[in-house]
C-alpha cells in the first residue's frame, strides 16, 4: 500500500430524548443555540451560527459586530435522516475555499423510539485539512495553531 | 443521557498536559522552562512530556545538553486531538439543546 496516509475519523455519538424530526431541526435550524461559542474562527466574538436548510447551503458564524466567516457548506441535507457538511479550516484558522482541503462531517439521525433519536458524527478526511503548508507554518510558527490553542485553554476551563 | 462516544486521546484529559500543550504551542521548551512556567516538578513535567510524546502529540530534539520539546509539527495527530476535544463540547451541548428545545406548539399535542 502506498496510498496517502490517511487520519482515523473522529466519531461520536449520541442519543437524546426527542423525536428525530426535532433532533434533525435542533441540530440544524438551531444551530446557533447549542453550538459552544467558544469555538469559533472569527476576530469577533460569535454572536451566532448558522447552517443554511439546503444542499450547498453556507455553513457560517457572524461575529457580536456582524460579520461573517465561512465554516464549510452543506454537501447533503436529507431530512430528517441525515446531513454532510465540509469544514474547511487552514492552519491560520480561516475558511479555506479550496475543496481539496475540505474535511467532512456527516451526521445521521435514526429513531430508537418515537421520542429517543441517537446522532452518529463523524469528522472524516482531516489530512485534508493538513495538506497545505499553512497548517505546518502555523503549528511551528506560533500564529493560527496558538490562537487555536488559546480557544482550547478558554474551552477547557470553561468546560471544568 | 448523554452517551459520548467521542474517541477520548485521553492525552488531553488531563489539564496539566492541556497547560504543557499549550505552552508549547507558543514555543518550544525545555523541560526547565516548562516547569518553571507550572506549579509542578520538573519530573512531574517529564512523565507529563513522555504521555504527550507516546501520544504523537509532541516530538523533542537534542540540542547540545539540552532537550527541546515542541508540538509534533505535522500537525495531524494535534489537531485531531483538538478537534476531538471540540466534538466532545459540541455533542455534550447539543445534547442538552435537544433535551430543552421547545416543542413546536403543533407538537406539541402529545
Amino acid at each position: 500500500m502506498t496510498s496517502t496516509p490517511t487520519v482515523p475519523p473522529l466519531t461520536g455519538t449520541i442519543t437524546v430524548d426527542a423525536s428525530i424530526d426535532q433532533t434533525f431541526r435542533t441540530f440544524t435550524e438551531r444551530f446557533g443555540s447549542w453550538w459552544p461559542a467558544e469555538y469559533h474562527i472569527g476576530q469577533a466574538d460569535m454572536a451566532t451560527a448558522i447552517l443554511e436548510p439546503r444542499r450547498g447551503g453556507r455553513w457560517y458564524e457572524r461575529g457580536v459586530d456582524g460579520s461573517e466567516c465561512d465554516w464549510g457548506r452543506v454537501l447533503a441535507w436529507e431530512p430528517p435522516h441525515r446531513l454532510v457538511v465540509t469544514w474547511q479550516i487552514n492552519g491560520q484558522w480561516q475558511y479555506d475555499p479550496d475543496p481539496a482541503h475540505a474535511s467532512e462531517i456527516e451526521v445521521r439521525f435514526s429513531a430508537d423510539r418515537p421520542d429517543q433519536t441517537t446522532v452518529q458524527l463523524e469528522h472524516r478526511h482531516l489530512e485534508r485539512l493538513v495538506d497545505g503548508q499553512a497548517l505546518r507554518d502555523g503549528i511551528t510558527g506560533g500564529g493560527g495553531w496558538t490562537s487555536l490553542l488559546e480557544l482550547l485553554a478558554k474551552a477547557a476551563t470553561n468546560q471544568a | 443521557m448523554v452517551t459520548n462516544g467521542v474517541e477520548g486521546l485521553g492525552v488531553l484529559g488531563d489539564p496539566t498536559r492541556r497547560a504543557i500543550f499549550e505552552l508549547l504551542a507558543r514555543h518550544p521548551c525545555t523541560v526547565g522552562e516548562l516547569a518553571q512556567q507550572l506549579p509542578i516538578t520538573r519530573s512531574a513535567v517529564s512523565q507529563h512530556l513522555r504521555v504527550l510524546k507516546d501520544g504523537g502529540l509532541v516530538v523533542s530534539r537534542a540540542e547540545g545538553t539540552r532537550r527541546i520539546y515542541r508540538l509534533n509539527p505535522d500537525g495531524v495527530t494535534a489537531l485531531r486531538a483538538y478537534l476531538d476535544r471540540v466534538w466532545e463540547g459540541a455533542l455534550t451541548a447539543f445534547g442538552k439543546a435537544a433535551h430543552a428545545a421547545p416543542i413546536d406548539p403543533e407538537q406539541e399535542d402529545q
